[in-house]
């Protein structure tokens, strides 16, 4: 029996197990929604913006590992997802966005609501589609969740004419992709492995540097066996959180600008760095030719183009994070078969070993994350330890950027991958509240909170009205300083507290917005009231709800390495 | 030092762009760029001349191998191969010059293919050297106009037949 192309295009998605879509109608896409409707074997989850809508298919997958699905309009719909689909790309999330395109006869004509989204979205896909024909739509569909999914994630765009939806053909999905020009490779050349493991066994101030490379391949239980195995502490991004226990005593805190003091020494002064899917992006490694100065590098990526690219590296691995790790360990069992006299000194490497967790208990000593409490003023910092006590460390954390971001990163401990969701590559303000819909739609009975700024929230505050509608108990942490934090803090250390345009005093009263939109709105002003504030925020069950922390206006983030400058030149408390 | 990167990629509208603005998006610039399809009709064959140090060729021919339609890269400057390009030239023909243009002509084995009351249209093919060698001995004649395709190119075999 022939189907049409809208019929066509939801089977497919049936096929590939997809339950849920985010998505907004429009003229183009009118024949697919006419097949969306009454359907229940699919979830739409009708947004209020499109770039809502992916940021929340984008906290789909970072919260489940299940790449996000977005369905949007031609033209106006399809350019509201570009800075939704560039922050996937730059975090390297699998996600598909489907957009309707105008009918294959007016492309190229200025048509009503058309735009070329293929070409706008080129450089922020892993690969898009224009389906010019019907009997493409199938193999297509197939190919885009497929490099989504595998290799180095990353999101793929899917433009489809309103004339290929309406047109009709057999249904037939196809059972395996066939790209001979796509192969990613997971298995990491065993060679290299061994020569790795040489250098980390006779390194004598070992560091793991990891990223969020660890949480995309579902390696932190390997990550964790490893570090134990050799006694190496570990240092995260910004992305790696979460992907080693921020509890565990081997944890130096994550690392960087804003890292802890006693990451950025060790990274610094480490002799053998273990850089596992991390990228080297500038916001870790300060001035780049000062980073990891005395260090042997050792660099695991699945994606080629991030090795040697910022740094060079002495044993380069590529391959898939988690399949390297195993194999690492493999590689070290045989070791452990060898004899003595082969093995080398063993008593010397365990001693040089053991100065240097004393050193690094040192440096953890001396500069312990910190902020000076305060009896008049809510301290954010003082917010986040309180939300993390409360909620026992168990809740899905989402950010917006700015200080906020960095607060959250800081003083929740994340003992899980995936429970950190955060806009590390791009930076997107507006990010964390849409994130965290879509990670509640995934997960509908854990925790899910979303540490914002006054700035970021406004960004995409009408997501508040989807988050009403479909009953979702999203918390949303609002670190009110009635600033552009991050950028204050710039001008206050930089520009000689030139203030220019970063105060935005003029902000709604995000008690009665909630409230208007049907939401639970709470303030609190005072220390004494944060607690009874996030309590509440708990109990409810069936709605989202704002807390409005008014935070002393001018704290800072510390520590910081001003941009540009090596690691170990941190401005402290 | 200036790269031929030879790419197979598949033979699809769109693909040319994604590899061209791949150049764009991190500012390298291409010098020459030719493409026609291989043997196999769904599969196109680039040619591309580019300038860099080694470790940015690197990151390109890398960040080639990673577009999906791309199915092999690779950098000839480190191989043995032929390389060729094929200019049209149209020069200033005055009866006094003409034995003496047909002459340079000779020696390059080049081949006049259009001849008008005025001018001489030249094909010449070989390598970028031997163009740039006979546009300089006809420039004092007067070329009116000159079209290059750009550099195509090839890995010799192997000379030990192994
Ligand atoms: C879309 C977008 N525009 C601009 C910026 C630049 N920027 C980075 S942090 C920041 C301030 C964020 O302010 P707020 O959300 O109030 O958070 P705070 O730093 O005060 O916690 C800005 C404007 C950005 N990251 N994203």
């Amino acid at each position: 029996m022939k189907k049409n192309g809208a019929q066509i295009f939801l089977e497919s998605l049936l096929k590939e197990g997809v339950d849920t879509i985010f998505g907004f109608p429009g003229g183009a896409v009118l024949p697919i929604y006419d097949a969306l409707y009454g359907v229940t074997a699919l979830k739409h989850i009708l947004v209020r913006h499109e770039q809502g809508a992916v940021h929340m298919a984008d906290g789909y997958a970072r919260a489940s590992g299940k790449p996000g699905v977005v369905l949007v309009t031609s033209g106006p719909g399809a350019t509201n997802t570009v800075t939704g689909i560039a922050t996937a790309y730059m975090d390297s999330i699998p996600i598909v966005v489907f957009t309707g395109q105008v009918p294959t006869a007016l492309i190229g004509n200025d048509a009503f609501q058309e735009a070329d989204i293929v070409g706008i979205t080129r450089p922020c896909t892993k690969h898009n589609y224009l389906v010019k024909d019907i009997k493409d739509l199938t193999r297509i569909i197939k190919e885009a969740f497929y490099i989504a999914t595998t290799g180095r994630p990353g999101p793929v765009l899917v433009d489809i004419p309103k004339d290929v939806l309406s047109a009709s053909a057999e249904f037939k999905y196809p059972e395996k992709v066939e790209l001979k020009s796509y192969q990613p490779t997971y298995k990491g050349h065993i060679g290299q492995i061994k020569k790795a493991v040489e250098l980390i066994i006779k390194a004598k101030r070992p560091v793991l540097y990891t990223g969020g490379g660890v949480v995309l391949s579902d390696a932190s239980d390997e990550l964790r066996v490893f570090a134990e195995k050799l006694n190496i502490p570990v240092t995260n991004t910004l992305m790696g959180l979460g992907g080693f226990p921020g509890t565990h005593p081997l944890f130096l805190g994550m690392l960087g600008m804003h890292g802890t003091y006693c990451a950025n020494m060790a990274v610094t002064n480490t002799d053998c760095l273990i850089a596992i899917g991390a990228r080297f992006d500038d916001r870790v490694t300060g001035k780049i030719d000062e980073f990891a100065p005395y260090a042997k590098v050792i660099h695991v990526d699945i994606d080629p183009t991030s090795i040697s690219k910022n740094v060079r590296v002495d044993v380069p691995i590529v391959g898939d994070v988690k399949s390297v790790l195993k194999d690492m360990l493999k590689a070290l069992d045989e070791i452990k078969g060898r004899s003595h006299a082969e093995r080398g000194n063993e008593k010397a490497q365990k001693d040089a070993l053991a100065e240097w967790h004393e050193q690094i208990k040192q440096w953890g000593e001396t500069h312990k994350l910190s902020y000076k409490l305060d009896e008049k003023k809510i301290k954010p910092q003082y917010v986040i330890e309180r939300i993390y006590d409360l909620t026992k460390g168990k809740a899905i954390i989402t950010t917006e950027v700015g200080q906020n971001q960095m607060w959250a990163a800081q003083f929740y401990k994340f003992d899980k991958p995936r429970t950190f969701l955060t806009s590390g590559g791009l930076g997107t303000m507006g990010f964390g509240f849409p994130a965290a819909i879509g990670a509640q739609f995934a997960f509908p009975d854990k925790i899910v909170i979303d540490i914002a700024g006054d700035g970021s929230i406004q960004m995409n505050i009408q997501e508040l009205a989807t988050a009403v509608q479909y009953k979702l108990p999203v918390k949303i942490a609002i670190l009110n300083n009635k600033f552009l934090g991050m950028v204050r803090q710039w001008q206050e250390f930089f520009y000689e507290k030139r203030y220019s345009y970063t105060c935005m005093d003029v902000a709604p009263d995000f008690v009665k917005v909630a409230e208007a939109y049907g939401a639970v709105g709470l303030r609190a002003t005072k220390p004494e009231d944060v607690d009874g504030v996030i309590k509440e925020a708990l109990a409810v069950k069936n709605k989202p709800v704002f807390m409005d922390f008014n935070i002393d206006r001018e704290e800072d983030v510390y520590p910081m390495v001003p941009a540009g400058q090596p690691l170990n030149k941190m401005l402290l408390v | 030092m200036r790269h031929t990167i030879s790419i197979l990629v598949d033979n699809e509208f769109g693909v040319l762009s994604k590899v061209s603005s791949l150049f764009s998006g991190r500012g390298f610039n291409i010098e020459s760029l030719c493409v026609a399809e291989t043997l196999d009709p769904k599969v196109s064959r680039m040619t591309i001349v580019t300038t860099g140090d080694d470790q940015i060729v690197e990151q390109i021919t890398k960040q080639l191998n990673k577009l999906i339609n791309v199915i092999k890269v690779s950098d000839l400057t480190a191989e043995e191969h032929i390389e060729r390009e094929l200019a049209l030239i149209k020069v200033n023909a005055n009866a006094d010059d003409r034995a003496e243009i047909l002459s340079v002509i000779d020696i390059f084995r080049g081949k006049v293919v259009d001849v008008s009351p005025t001018t001489y249209t030249i094909e010449m093919t070989g390598d970028a050297e031997k163009v740039g060698a006979i546009t300089e001995l006809l420039r004092p004649f007067g070329i009116k106009e000159i079209v290059r395709t750009g550099k195509i190119a090839m890995a010799r075999s192997p000379k030990s037949g192994k």
